[in-house]
């Protein structure tokens, strides 16, 4: 693998005594998506800072292709930023928000207008260029700060929330096009946001933030299936976490109170306590035959899916999604059946 | 609403009107006065005014307060500009607070200590008083006022737009002038404004700050009618409102054009059915 694009080492800032960073190690490649994801506070937003140059680490290196990048103030660094708020300029009109950094970099006036015209037909905004950002739709907002922020050709593109203002709907179509311009420009884009589904469906790769630490680094599927901590599978998607004690003779198990389920051992000892997190969707529900026995104790219709809570124990209620079809009442008793490798086997926490 | 109703409001707000604008308006109207008595009315004449032309002594006062208020609004505007600027985009240095009081601090400071301060200064450094003594007296006056309005802009303005401009490769004094002055123009201008008409307006400052060879217009027109109201006063009062009149129409036109303008756009916003991405 050839150097990363965008190298940080051990980077820690604090804001007095709150803790923002901690420790935050990661790679970006030339020509990746990549996604910091997180609750809000949990750092994501100061690292993007960092790397854009508004926010100068206490301790650890941010590099660029190699060159470090501390000192560097941010008008010289080959990064630029889509803004949460787009911060467009609004006494500017739509071209000259966009040729606003082409202008700085000092190009000629016909290199600048054959540039934007190019920005302006990748966006859809062909026919916006005179308009005044006041006049813009969110949507047309959110594309005027895209295109400005590409224009410069910087190597590395951050956006802060970038589709957070946006409505539900053109959030999806924006989805696409974001992925279909990062492949056109073949520029790296890093992207924060709070959002799982949009990390999932935009990254990569995927870094799950926490309190200023990194909990996981990995591709979208990884993350999903095979959380790294807890709070990872807790945050991405939904799961039940099923606590109890590994055993490892035979085929691994996890002992719980309502039965054993199959699972992974990964590298925990015999006998460990351990968390097991199964998604609703890998849990398989049938009426009768093997599997753990439970009562349907309440049900949502989801579409696809039916999302059932079933009550396994006493005080213990697994969710399970039914497949398109089937149909299960209030009170209905099901059982649960686990296919080896459905969860992930989590360690005891501290 | 019944009809006594309505005629209770519009008396309410005569006499109101009344009870503001009626001594300038009687002023105005007097200084058109063919009468030498301020009290009688002899017919219409504009022979004041072209008395006025002849004063020398009032002339040359006229030009003192102008040149005094164009200098010391420009001075105080620039200094109002760099404090506000310091006070909203340099964070929590330690002097901030410190900072903060002393400008607004001549916001509630009575206008005759300022004065008295300002002629101990003076006489302690053994600067002789004159115009440039009077000037440093009305940017001290004024400056809190030019501060405070850019201040409320700077606040309003989102940084976010510098921090985007410097991302775009500008550096931090070329983010300012391109993204947040254009902001923050209308407030500059109606600062600018403010301090002129404060400074040409001053009889306390000046009384204190001045020389025998800069006497302003209200100084002037105060000493000269302590010995008697000549007409000539009231014409040369008139002039003077008319001046304050256009400054503060100036001010009026920059912010409503303004407001024009982003009323505009949403009735284009309505218009456009193409808006809709």
């Amino acid at each position: 693998m050839s150097a990363p694009l965008l190298s940080i080492k051990s980077v820690s800032k604090k804001f007095g005594a709150v803790v923002a960073l901690e420790d935050v190690s990661l790679d970006v490649g030339a020509g990746e998506f990549f996604a910091l994801l997180g609750p809000s506070g949990c750092g994501k937003t100061t690292l993007m800072r960092c790397i854009a140059g508004f926010e100068s680490p206490d301790a650890g290196t941010i590099a660029l292709s190699g060159v470090d990048l501390s000192g560097v103030p941010p008008y010289r660094r080959p990064v630029n930023m889509m803004f949460q708020s787009y911060a467009l300029f609004p006494h500017l009109n739509v071209f000259e928000n966009i040729a606003f950094g082409l202008r700085r970099q000092g190009e000629t006036r016909d290199a600048i207008d054959a540039r934007v015209n190019e920005l302006l037909a990748m966006t859809q905004l062909s026919a916006f260029g005179h308009r005044r950002i006041a006049e813009l739709s969110g949507g047309q907002k959110q594309r005027v700060a895209l295109a400005r922020a590409l224009a410069p050709r910087p190597k590395l593109l951050l956006l802060d929330e970038p589709l957070g203002a946006l409505d539900r709907k053109l959030r999806e179509e924006t989805q696409f096009q974001l992925k279909e311009i990062q492949r056109l420009t073949q520029t790296s884009f890093v992207i924060v946001t709070h959002d799982q589904d949009e990390a999932l469906a935009l990254a990569d790769r995927i870094a799950v933030m926490r309190a200023g630490r990194v909990e996981q680094i990995a591709g979208p599927m990884e993350i999903y299936d095979r959380p790294a901590t807890r709070f990872v599978a807790g945050f991405v998607g939904e799961t039940n976490f099923i606590e109890g004690r590994l055993d490892r003779n035979g085929a691994a198990a996890l002992i719980t109170e309502f039965g054993r389920i199959p699972c992974e051992p990964r590298n925990l000892p015999g006998g460990a306590r351990a968390t097991l997190s199964v998604r609703p969707e890998r849990i398989g529900v049938a009426r009768d035959g093997e599997g753990i026995a439970g009562v349907v104790e309440d049900f949502v219709f989801r579409g696809e899916t039916t999302l059932l809570r079933v009550r396994v124990a006493s005080n213990i209620v697994l969710r399970a999604a039914a497949s398109h079809g089937e149909r299960h009442a209030i009170g209905d008793s099901v059982r649960l059946s686990f296919p080896p490798g459905a969860g992930a086997l989590l360690a005891e926490e501290r | 609403m019944s009809a006594a109703v309505s005629w209770a409001r519009r008396a309410t707000l005569l006499i109101g009107f009344i009870f503001l604008y009626a001594p300038i308006v009687i002023l105005a109207v007097m200084s058109f006065n063919a009468s030498r008595l301020v009290s009688v009315w002899g017919g219409f004449s504009t022979k004041w005014y072209a008395a006025l032309l002849e004063n020398e002594q009032l002339l040359h006062s006229a030009k003192i307060s102008l040149a005094a208020a164009l200098t010391s609004a420009t001075i105080s505007t620039l200094l109002g500009l760099l404090a506000a600027i310091s006070l909203t985009r340099f964070g929590r240095f330690r002097t901030r607070f410190l900072l903060f009081g002393a400008v607004h601090a001549p916001l509630v400071l009575p206008e005759v200590v300022l004065g008295l301060a300002l002629l101990t200064c003076f006489v302690a450094f053994g600067v002789g008083r004159g115009f440039i003594t009077l000037v440093i007296g009305h940017v001290t006056l004024t400056m809190c006022f030019t501060t405070v309005a850019i201040l409320a802009a700077l606040r309003d303005s989102d940084p976010a737009l510098e921090e985007a401009a410097m991302d775009l490769g500008a550096t931090p004094f070329g983010a300012f002038v391109r993204v947040a002055l254009p902001q923050i123009a209308p407030a500059i201008v109606t600062a600018y404004l403010l301090a002129f008409t404060l400074s040409l307006d001053d009889l306390v400052i000046a009384s204190f700050a001045t020389g025998p060879g800069a006497t302003t217009l209200p100084m002037r027109i105060y000493s000269q009618v302590r010995l008697g109201v000549s007409p000539q006063i009231n014409a040369i009062s008139t002039l003077l409102l008319a001046l304050v009149a256009v400054a503060l129409g100036l001010a009026a036109l920059v912010s409503s054009s303004r407001a024009r303008r982003d009323g505009q756009v949403v009735t284009s916003l309505a218009r456009a059915p193409d808006n809709a991405s």
